[in-house]
C-alpha cells in the first residue's frame, strides 16, 4: 500500500470508502480560426449567461445559507461587467469564444493568484466559473462531482463553492483536496455539511485510482489511499465508535461552521488541573480561580509562595492567555485570616472583590504576586475581580491593577446590577466575564447553596439569557470581549446560542471542551444568531432549551 | 472630471464580501465610477472582479473618478461607504438582529 498523504484535517472526523475523482473540466481544443468576432462574443456572452442562471438556480435551491451566498457571489461573477469588455477584447483579436473565455478568466486568476492569501482560494471561485463557461460554450456536459449510486469519498484538485454547495452529505463520505487553505470554501461548507474533509493534500490526484479504497482522518490530516478492505472496514469501526462518543471531538481552535471565531478556554483552581489536558486549540485559561491557595490558611499565603504558584500555570500555557481571578472569598467562603465578621446572609455580604473595603492590602499583595510570577514568562496574564456591582467598584479594580502594571483588567458579571451597568463597565474595564452561576442565583433570587429550587437557577433561564445579551452588546458597541465562565459555557446546546449572542469566549472545564468545540462547528453564525434569539424570545427555560434543541438537530442529519 | 482619494476603512481590505458590498452599491448609478489604487487600474467600481484585483488592503489609499451630472455626490456616497469598516458593521447588523427577535418575545 502507498505510504499515506497529508495534508490539513478542516472538517473533524474520519471516513472510508470508494475514492472518486471530481468530472474532469474540459479540455480545451486548438484554436479555431474567427471570421466573425460579433459571433464569438456573443456565443461567449451567451455562455456566461447560461452559468449565470445555473449558477443563480442552485443558489436558490441551495439547503443552506452558506452554500446559498457562496453560489450567489459567483452567479455575480459570471454577470461581471469587466467580463463583457475583456471579451470583446479578445474576440476582436481573433480568439474564438472558448478561447477567449478561458484567456479572460485565466489573467483574473493569475492576478488574484499574486495577490496571495485570501485572495489566492478566491482564485479557484474563478477557476470553476471557466470550466463551466467553457464547457458551456464548448456544447459540453458541465464538470463537477460524479454521481455513481453508492456513498464515496470525493477527491479533487480545488473544489469549487458550486460543487461542494450542491453535494449530497448522504452520498459523499468525506472531501479531499490536494489545493486549498483552511479558508477555502471547501472548507468552510465541509464544516457546514458536517462532512471531514482534508485540503492541501499533496499528490492526492496521482494517488487515485479507478475504484481504489481509502481513508480520511479529517482531524489529523491524513489520507490513505489503496488499503485494502479489511482496513477500510477497521476504520470504518472506529469512525462509529468517534461518533459514539461525542467527549472525544477533534482539538482544534473553537469556531463556528463558518469560522467565526469563539475562544475555548479552560477553568483551573492550579496549575495541576493542567496535567495531561492538551492544549491544542484552547485559546488559554478563561478563569484561574486562585481560592484553593488561600483556603483553610490561617494566615495570608506569603508573597513568594503566591508567585510560585502562579508562575506554574503561567509557565504549563505557553504563549496564551492565562486570565486570573483575583481572591474570591468573603462571607460566602469565609478565610479565618481575612478576619470578617459572620453575616446572615453571606451570599449578599462581603464577599469577592468587596473585601477590599476591609482588606485592601491583600489584593494588593495578590497583584504584586500575579505581575512578578508572569515576569520572563511568555503567558499573556490579564486579571480579573469577581463579583463587581457598580463601575465605580470597577474603576477601582482596574486602577489598582494598572499601578501594579496590569493595564486592560476585567471584571465579572455576576450581579445583575453589573449586567445593567455592562456599556459603563466598559469604559472602565478591558473586559468582562460572565459567571452564570452566580448571575443566575442573584437575577432569580435562588440560593445556589439550597437545593430545592432547581429549575430557578436553570442557565436556560429566558431572564439570565437577556442579561448576557445585555453584556455582549455592550461588548460589540465597545468593542471589547465578553466571555462565558461559569457552567454554562461547557453546555454543548447552549454554547451555540451563547456564540449568537456575540459571546466570545467560552470558558470551561477540559472535560467539557470537546463536545462544546463540536457543536459550536455544527452552526454558521447565522444560525447560532437564530437560535440565540429563540432562546431570548422564550417563556420559560424548558422553552427555551426545546426550541434552541429544535434548530440545533436539522444539520445533524 | 471629479475625484475623491479614500482610504480603506474595512479591516479585511476591499476583499470579497466588502468589494461585493461596493460593488453592488456602485451599479445602477447614473455616471460611471472608476477606481483605481496606486499603479492598479482604473477599474469600474461596478465589477467585483476589477474590484479584487487592486488588492486594497486596510488602509490603501484608492482614488475614485466619475464624469457627468451628479458626480460629485455619487463619489461623495461611495468614498463614504468605503471608509467605513464594512467588516465591523456586519457583526453589529447581526446583533441587531438577535436584538429584534428578543423584542418579538
Amino acid at each position: 500500500m502507498a505510504d499515506p498523504l497529508r495534508g490539513l484535517g478542516v472538517g473533524p472526523g474520519l471516513a472510508a470508502g470508494i475514492v472518486l475523482p471530481m468530472g474532469a473540466p474540459p479540455e480545451l481544443p486548438p484554436p479555431r480560426p474567427v471570421t466573425d468576432p460579433g459571433r464569438e462574443l456573443d456565443a461567449a456572452l451567451a455562455a456566461l449567461e447560461s452559468v449565470r442562471a445555473d449558477l443563480a438556480g442552485r443558489a436558490a435551491a441551495a439547503p443552506g445559507k452558506a452554500a446559498r451566498d457562496v453560489l450567489e457571489a459567483q452567479a455575480a461573477i459570471a454577470a461581471d461587467p469587466m467580463l463583457e469588455t475583456d471579451l470583446g477584447v479578445r474576440t476582436q483579436r481573433g480568439e474564438d469564444a472558448a478561447h477567449a473565455l478561458h484567456g479572460t478568466f485565466d489573467e483574473y486568476r493569475r492576478v488574484l493568484l499574486d495577490a496571495g492569501d485570501h485572495l489566492a482560494e478566491r482564485a479557484a471561485d474563478l477557476a470553476d466559473i471557466a470550466d463551466r463557461a467553457v464547457a458551456a460554450a464548448l456544447g459540453r456536459p458541465m464538470p463537477g462531482v460524479p454521481a455513481p449510486g453508492h456513498p464515496f469519498i470525493l477527491a479533487a484538485g480545488d473544489l469549487s463553492p458550486a460543487d461542494t454547495a450542491t453535494l449530497d452529505p448522504s452520498t459523499v463520505l468525506a472531501l479531499v483536496t490536494e489545493r486549498g487553505g483552511p479558508t477555502s470554501h471547501t472548507a468552510i461548507l465541509a464544516r457546514a455539511l458536517g462532512l471531514p474533509a482534508v485540503v492541501g493534500c499533496a499528490g492526492l490526484l496521482d494517488a487515485v485510482a479507478p475504484g481504489a479504497l481509502g481513508t480520511v482522518d479529517g482531524t489529523t490530516g491524513e489520507v490513505r489511499i489503496g488499503v485494502g478492505a479489511d482496513e477500510a472496514d477497521a476504520f470504518r469501526g472506529r469512525a462509529a465508535a468517534l461518533r459514539a462518543r461525542p467527549g472525544r471531538g477533534p482539538a482544534g481552535p473553537g469556531r463556528t461552521a463558518d469560522g467565526h471565531p469563539v475562544d475555548l478556554m479552560l477553568n483551573i483552581g492550579s496549575a495541576a488541573d493542567l496535567d495531561g489536558v492538551d492544549l491544542t486549540g484552547v485559546a488559554g485559561v478563561g478563569l484561574f480561580r486562585t481560592e484553593l491557595l488561600f483556603l483553610e490558611r490561617r494566615e495570608e499565603p506569603g508573597l513568594d509562595q503566591q508567585v510560585r504558584a502562579y508562575r506554574e500555570v503561567f509557565d504549563a500555557v505557553g504563549e496564551r492567555v492565562v486570565v486570573v481571578r483575583t481572591l474570591d472569598a468573603g462571607a460566602d467562603k469565609p478565610l479565618p485570616f481575612l478576619g470578617l465578621p459572620e453575616e446572615p446572609n453571606p451570599a449578599l455580604g462581603v464577599r469577592g472583590f468587596r473585601t477590599v473595603r476591609l482588606r485592601p492590602e491583600v489584593l494588593e499583595t495578590q497583584l504584586e504576586a500575579i505581575v512578578l510570577a508572569a515576569e520572563g514568562t511568555a503567558a499573556r496574564v490579564a486579571v480579573m475581580a469577581p463579583m463587581i456591582s457598580t463601575p465605580g467598584e470597577a474603576a477601582d479594580f482596574a486602577g489598582r491593577a494598572a499601578r501594579h502594571g496590569l493595564p486592560g483588567a476585567g471584571v465579572m458579571v455576576e450581579v445583575p446590577a453589573a449586567a445593567l451597568s455592562a456599556a459603563a463597565l466598559l469604559r472602565v474595564a478591558g473586559f468582562l466575564s460572565i459567571g452564570t452561576n452566580d448571575l443566575g442565583q442573584y437575577a432569580l433570587a435562588a440560593d445556589r447553596q439550597g437545593g430545592d429550587l432547581p429549575d430557578l437557577l436553570d442557565p436556560w433561564q429566558p431572564a439570565l439569557l437577556r442579561l448576557i445579551a445585555m453584556c455582549t452588546r455592550a461588548g460589540l458597541a465597545a468593542g471589547k470581549s465578553v466571555g462565558v465562565c461559569g457552567e454554562a459555557a461547557g453546555d454543548p446546546l447552549l454554547a451555540p446560542v451563547l456564540a449568537g449572542l456575540g459571546v466570545g469566549r467560552l470558558s470551561m472545564s477540559a472535560r467539557s471542551m470537546p463536545p462544546v468545540r463540536d457543536a459550536l462547528a455544527r452552526h454558521d453564525l447565522a444560525g447560532c444568531e437564530r437560535l440565540a434569539g429563540r432562546a431570548l424570545a422564550a417563556a420559560s427555560a424548558e422553552e427555551a432549551r426545546t426550541a434552541a434543541a429544535a434548530g440545533a438537530t436539522v444539520r445533524e442529519g | 472630471m471629479s475625484e475623491r482619494i479614500v482610504t480603506v476603512g474595512s479591516a479585511q481590505g476591499l476583499h470579497a464580501r466588502t468589494a461585493k458590498i461596493f460593488a453592488e452599491a456602485a451599479a445602477g448609478r447614473p455616471v460611471r465610477v472608476t477606481v483605481a489604487c496606486g499603479a492598479k487600474g482604473p477599474v469600474p467600481a461596478a465589477s467585483l472582479l476589477g474590484l479584487l484585483t487592486l488588492g486594497a488592503v486596510h488602509g490603501a489609499e484608492v482614488t475614485l473618478r466619475a464624469d457627468g451630472e451628479g458626480a460629485d455626490a455619487v463619489l461623495d456616497e461611495l468614498s463614504a461607504l468605503l471608509a467605513r469598516d464594512l467588516d465591523a458593521e456586519d457583526a453589529g447588523a447581526g446583533d441587531a438582529g438577535t436584538a429584534g427577535d428578543a423584542g418579538r418575545g
